[in-house]
């Protein structure tokens, strides 16, 4: 029989079903989603998915993590290098609660995840059931969509609302919990239908034509214009779009912590990055540019500082997908809603073609001073204690900007985004929004199986790692290839900055201590190595690089140095500091 | 002009939102947080079945700027099981509140002036006992609060007021859009939970 004939038998007969439990529909319709990694730790109201997955172990990788937190962190990661939706399991109760704050770190910074967590039988729902939590009412403000199964037979068609609507339009968090009858309960399985459409749900805006005229004709006229992106464009997956447009109008482009990547680091267009330790230029020049294009970016505060003295002088273009970004923090003169891999063609056919040979030489002006004033003792300082800024620099020049770096939060976090170089798009993995301390270990195991042909360097601070070092067991037993780079300044060090620039360096509570770094990572059977002087720097890193499997490299760096140029809080971004 | 503009924009008053929603479990909630969250109050919130099958209706009332209530509006349109959102001042509505005041029949039999206050104030009987009737208004806040002055001397028993409901002066084809897009995509009933009394009938281990 050829395919023709059988698909049209298949179309004409009544659809067949298969006799099966709810876990197995789940464990189907995750596979029909083009999962293949699933980062998940079992428990009482789960375990009869964990039973059914016991058959599937060749069809999904199930990664046993330490803490459902590092399940949702390594989600993250995954989805964040491979442009899929992770997907993490969780049982009820302390499981599902766990799993709290990487929900509310990827609901912020827009991360496509589909979590499913057990729960107890629909028949002891609230009774305080052993294990029982409200996991749907907790988890409501952080997930862009939540639903409790009590019935097998939701499970094919919730599933593949979840993964719609988790990577559709701006992406996000989707919980389903699921309760133990429901895994148990043997149904009718009529096969998976992949959800396209939700009738109340408009994944993106319609383009409005006169907008992108009237953006087009704004960008014409703009003698001064100046680009903002976010990861807007590598979550529209429009790299190559936004790429066109900046090279046909020459502007010069800036990026936010998450959109980092999305044009190589070297382009001559990119100018730096913005934000409050961001580049000097790009920030000073926002209160001078003429017409500011926002392409998928929030405005958010660690980028804006204060608003009332925010690109007050500018015509503002803001291009989203999500209608509520527009005015929410900056008034936009010219709003273009839509889904920036449609809007920023239409743009660039209209724009013209432009060298802006002048306002791109008063970027480099600022360059030169901040490299003057703060990268070059930052990167090369030559003698005294290692900077982060110089282990980041070496990094980048025997990576050559080909790794993945993935960051946790603090000092480091700004040091790494500030000097990384990136060549590719979904290299910059990193806690933006949500600033989640801790977030960094866990992220990069789930990077490492998002991209596993790529080097993945984790850089984290020894505050940071104490939060999620029981990871070092999943790297352990899943044997992947991770470096992980802690920068030790025996500090709480962004804590400790601001207490020494704003609290009359009253030091409260930010001098942390830290075991053994490289004996811990020893007894997780880790090759580790610590490094405190600069001739032994290079040849640390290359060992770190060069060694087969995992690698935790402790950097001692200096204990009391500063991030800078800095916008203080409640600054405007041109009142950025220098030192 | 523009000036005063700007002031209007932000001067707090009574907002109406009106919100058309899917029939979901939770949707409330995910509703009222996007302004807990904010710590705005909900002066006023309504929510039942609209004309159309499958198809709810919210109508909440804050005291906020317009500014910040657009804002609120767009959080809300985002949610998935939301259909559409408006918000409207109250120059661009009718509304109405009713509430129900429970008072000792003896009183108002026997009272002349009570009974006349009660025309006075539009108010009808909806039960009367031997021992207690119950009157019923609608109409603005201050009109339902004006009753529950006059009544208190004569011995108030109970007073109950429901939220508010308002028809939006400018809406034009609302109900034919609502039909036309249920005939469309006919909507899906809401699915509870079928066990809580079903301790027997669910397999456990």
């Amino acid at each position: 029989m050829d395919t023709a004939q059988e698909e049209a038998t298949t179309l004409t007969e009544p659809k067949k079903t298969v006799s099966v439990s709810g876990s197995v529909a789940l464990l189907e319709g995750l596979i029909a989603e083009g999962t293949d990694t699933i980062f998940g730790y079992p428990g009482g109201a789960i375990m009869p998915i964990y039973d059914a997955i016991y058959d599937y172990k060749d069809k999904l990788k199930h990664i046993l993590v330490r803490h459902e937190q590092g399940g949702t962190h390594a989600g993250q990661g995954y989805a964040r290098t491979s442009g899929k939706v992770g997907v993490v399991f969780a049982t009820s109760g302390p499981g599902a609660t766990n799993l709290v704050t990487g929900l509310a770190d990827a609901q912020i910074d827009s991360t496509p995840m589909v979590c499913i967590t057990g729960q107890v039988y629909a028949h002891l729902l609230g009774t305080d059931a052993f294990q029982e939590t409200d996991v749907i009412n907790i988890t409501t403000p952080v997930t862009k969509w939540n639903y409790q199964i009590t019935d097998a037979n939701e499970i094919p068609a919730v599933l593949a609302k979840a993964f719609y609507i988790a990577r559709s339009g701006r992406p996000g968090p989707v919980l389903i919990d699921i309760t133990k009858n429901a895994q148990l309960q043997m149904f009718d399985y009529a096969g998976y239908v992949p959800c396209d459409h939700v009738r109340s749900y408009r994944p993106k805006p319609n383009v409005r034509k006169e907008y992108i005229e009237a953006a087009a004709a704004l960008i014409n006229s703009a003698k001064k214009p100046f680009i903002l992106f976010g990861q807007g464009v590598s979550l529209g997956f429009a790299e190559q779009e936004f790429k066109a447009f900046v090279e046909k109008s020459g502007i010069p482009a800036a990026w936010t912590i998450l959109g980092a990547g999305a044009i190589p680091t070297d382009h001559p267009l990119n100018v730096g990055m913005l934000g409050m330790h961001g580049n000097y230029g790009p920030n000073v020049q926002t209160n001078s540019c003429d017409v500011l294009i926002a392409i998928g970016m929030r405005f958010d505060d660690r980028v804006t500082g204060r608003l009332d003295k925010y690109a007050k002088q500018a015509k503002v273009i803001h291009l989203d997908i999500d209608p509520a970004e527009i005015d929410k923090n900056v008034k936009a003169d010219v709003p273009v809603w839509g889904d920036c891999k449609e809007t920023l063609p239409l743009l660039t056919a209209l724009v013209e073609e432009k060298k802006h040979t002048e306002w791109l030489a008063e970027f480099r002006a600022f360059d030169k001073t901040e490299q003057e004033v703060v990268i070059e003792t930052e990167l090369n300082p030559g003698q005294g204690e290692l900077t982060m800024g110089e282990v980041i620099n070496q990094l980048n020049i025997l990576t050559k900007g080909e790794a993945i770096i993935v960051t946790d939060v603090g000092q480091h976090q700004m040091v790494a985004c500030r000097y990384a170089k990136f060549n590719h798009t979904r290299s910059n993995v990193t806690s933006g929004g949500l600033g989640t301390m801790g977030f960094g270990l866990p992220a990069a195991i789930g990077a490492k199986f998002g991209a596993p042909d790529r080097t993945v360097v984790a850089v984290i601070g020894d505050g940071g790692f104490q939060m999620t070092l029981q990871e070092l067991g999943t790297i352990m037993q899943s044997g992947i290839d991770v470096k992980i780079m802690i920068l030790n300044n025996r500090f709480l060090g962004m804590v400790r900055q601001w207490q020494q620039l704003f609290h009359e360096k009253r030091y409260s509570f930010v001098d942390i201590t830290s075991p053994d770094f490289v004996k811990l990572a020893d007894s997780y059977y880790i090759a580790g190595k610590r490094v405190s002087e600069r001739e032994d720097l290079v040849s640390s890193l290359e060992e770190m690089l060069n060694h087969k499997g995992s690698f935790l490299l402790e950097v001692m760096v200096a204990q009391e140095h500063n991030v800078f140029p800095m916008v203080p809080q409640g600054s405007s971004v041109s009142e950025i500091r220098l030192k | 002009m523009s000036n005063s503009q700007d002031i209007e924009i932000n001067e707090k008053q009574e907002f109406t939102i009106t919100v058309y929603t899917e029939n979901q479990i939770g949707l409330l909630n995910r509703i009222a947080i996007i302004f807990s969250r904010r710590k705005i109050n909900i002066d006023s919130l309504n929510t039942s079945p609209s004309e159309i099958e499958h198809i709810h209706r919210f109508n909440i009332v804050i005291n906020e700027t317009e500014d910040v209530v657009r804002k609120l509006a767009r959080q809300i349109e985002k949610q998935v099981e939301v259909l559409k959102v408006y918000f409207n001042t109250n120059e661009d509505i009718i509304w109405q509140e009713m509430a129900l005041y429970k008072v000792p029949t003896d009183t108002i039999a026997e009272l002349v002036s009570v009974e006349r206050l009660l025309r006075e104030n539009g108010a009808r009987a909806v039960v009367i006992r031997k021992d207690y009737t119950v009157f019923e208004t609608t109409g603005h806040r201050e009109e339902t609060d004006k009753l529950i002055e006059v009544l208190q001397p004569f011995g108030l028993i109970e007073f109950v007021r429901s939220a508010r409901v308002a028809i939006i002066k400018n809406s034009d084809g609302f109900n034919r859009k609502l039909r036309e897009f249920e005939r469309r995509e006919p909507g899906q009933d809401v699915i509870e939970n079928e066990f809580l009394d079903a301790e027997k009938n669910v397999f456990s281990m």
